[in-house]
């Protein structure tokens, strides 16, 4: 028989064929530039001179003999830290304070809302503004912490949108059980409503991380990645040095971003996971 | 007590952590140059918001970025959603060895990060560097993992008894896909559709290195103006600039406000 019995999953009534648009566009735009990092950051590519050649390790040895490279990995892990951090304790504050269905607080989540919204370049400008004559965004040891911050504003009404709606999967003869067991209101939150949240804190926790991580916009339009260079984060540096018509080193960073997520998203996800299975 | 008090922590927090930042674009954007060097929250002693206005809409060009942005948008999420909802389809379907790995692949993207820099060298080979082309090609390599997530998931959750009828019915899987399968997905398009307008619409990093200087989005030009010496300081301009930007997502938030909330929280907890 060609065919196989009437409703059966095969060849004919799903042809491969319907991959082939999306998983060519996948190759030539995502796959093969990604490719290409792994090459071109091995070569002296730049906007000085018309030809590129392999020159081994060298860029690599330049970005770590001169502490760019610990140190940019170091500002971009400790900036995605603070973010999820902050946005996963601001979001999951305003769930739990906006968590019943009044009228005042569905206006107030929606008002939370806006700035997800918003383009984050344009917040940026908004705390450059609302801190200028401070030395909030000056200052060389606590610049990072409220640029992480102002990147959790913009970001904390999505995590509440999120907590909210794993608060209301949390089925109400749970907790009632709880009461009738003598537990106290605040017993039953932490222990039996907060450890149910378990997937949210996953998705929250790994969007925070990893969106951090390949952040721009916010740090570019706050501080620039200054002061003294202190809240450049890689893509800033990717940024800065391919203007400069520095494209390997450039490239550099932007394997070292991708090997940086690489590195750190299974074992992020898998930990998450793990907790979840366990509760 | 505490009940009673909730209403009032909920009104207090949101004047001050979402109605300060908010006032001080409106302010400003109303202010004349002079008042607004030093960015404060006082109320403009005399308003010029639509003087302001309708100076950044001239000089900074406005018209040709909002065309720029659109030229990219729309096509991208057209691409996206049909390219991406037919694979997303066949792999949720099919259940083998190669098109988990397929399936694993194609959402990779999700997680792991564009190589902008190398992108750009790929795109002056292939002849489309600065082109809007390029530039959604690019757009539908970053965002077709995030569709392929979200509809392979829907489509999971539908019986296949529906196809089936139309199959004995003599269907080709094209039929099939264009007649059952991509009504059925309605709800879980518009959630992508949403996600990726939001993301598009508002990028600036992507669009700086490959069409950067040579066409002109919403975003890149915000930037261009507000980093230019000519706007240093001219904080009356930027945020005139950002009421006209944020408008067009506030408005259409406000018209599809239930349909994005649960589009943003669906697929994020089970």
């Amino acid at each position: 028989m060609v065919t196989g019995a009437p409703g059966s999953i095969n060849r004919r009534t799903h042809p491969l064929w319907f991959l082939v648009p999306a998983y060519g566009l996948l190759l030539v735009f995502f796959f093969l530039p990604t490719v290409f990092n792994f090459v071109y950051a091995f070569t002296d590519w730049s906007g000085f001179k018309a030809e590129i050649n392999p020159v081994g390790f060298e860029n690599f040895d330049q970005l770590t003999s001169d502490g760019t490279l610990f140190r940019a990995l170091r500002i971009t892990i400790v900036y995605a830290v603070l973010v999820a951090v902050f946005q996963n304790l601001f979001g999951f504050g305003l769930a739990v304070l906006l968590e019943r269905d009044t009228v005042v607080n569905r206006i107030a989540r929606t008002f939370f809302l806006i700035p997800v919204l918003m383009s984050a370049l344009a917040v940026g400008y908004i705390f450059q503004a609302l801190f200028q004559g401070s030395t909030l965004l000056a200052d060389t040891t606590w610049t990072i912490v409220v640029v992480a911050l102002i990147h959790a504003w913009k970001w904390m009404g999505l995590s509440m949108l999120i907590y909210l709606a794993g608060l209301k999967t949390i089925p109400l003869d749970v907790t009632e059980a709880a009461h009738i067991d003598g537990a106290s209101r605040w017993t039953a939150f932490w222990k039996i409503r907060v450890p149910l949240l378990a997937p949210a804190v996953t998705f929250n926790v790994a969007t925070a991380l990893l969106g951090s991580m390949n952040g721009f916009d916010i740090v570019q339009a706050t501080t620039g990645g200054g002061p003294a260079r202190t809240t450049e984060i890689l893509n800033i540096f990717i940024y800065r040095t391919f203007g400069q018509g520095l494209f390997a080193q450039a490239t550099t960073m932007s394997l070292m971003l991708f090997l940086l997520v690489a590195v750190m998203a299974f074992p992020v996800i898998y930990v998450l996971r793990k907790r979840e299975e366990v509760l | 007590m505490t009940r009673r008090l909730q209403p009032f922590a909920a009104i207090l927090l949101v004047a001050v952590v979402i109605g300060v930042p908010l006032w001080l674009v409106v302010a400003t954007a109303g202010k004349s140059q002079g008042e607004a060097v030093d960015p404060d929250l006082s109320p403009p002693t005399t308003w010029h918001l639509w003087e302001n206005l309708r100076r950044v809409w001239t000089d900074a060009d406005i018209p040709a970025a909002l065309f720029g942005s659109l030229l990219i948008v729309v096509p991208t999420v057209a691409i996206v959603l049909v390219l991406g909802s037919m694979a997303a389809w066949v792999l949720a379907r099919r259940t083998s060895r190669l098109t988990a790995v397929l399936y694993a692949l194609g959402i990779s993207g999700i997680i792991l990060p564009p190589a902008v820099v190398t992108v750009v060298l790929l795109l002056r080979q292939l002849g489309l560097a600065g082109t809007v082309t390029g530039m959604i090609g690019v757009y539908v390599g970053i965002y077709l993992s995030t569709v392929i997530f979200f509809v392979a998931g829907f489509v999971r959750t539908i019986p296949s008894s529906l196809e089936e009828a139309a199959q004995i019915d003599g269907a080709g899987p094209l039929a099939v896909f264009r007649r059952v399968v991509l009504p059925l997905l309605r709800p879980v398009l518009a959630t992508a559709t949403i996600l990726i307008c939001l993301y598009v619409w508002n990028d600036v990093f992507y669009a700086f290195f490959v069409i950067g200087g040579r066409i002109d989005t919403l975003p890149l030009n915000l930037f261009q103006v507000a980093s230019a010496g000519l706007y240093l300081n001219n904080w009356h301009l930027i945020f005139a600039y950002v009421l006209l930007m944020s408008l067009p997502l506030i408005v259409t938030f406000a018209v599809a406000q239930r349909k994005i909330i649960s589009g943003i929280t669906s697929g994020a907890v089970k």
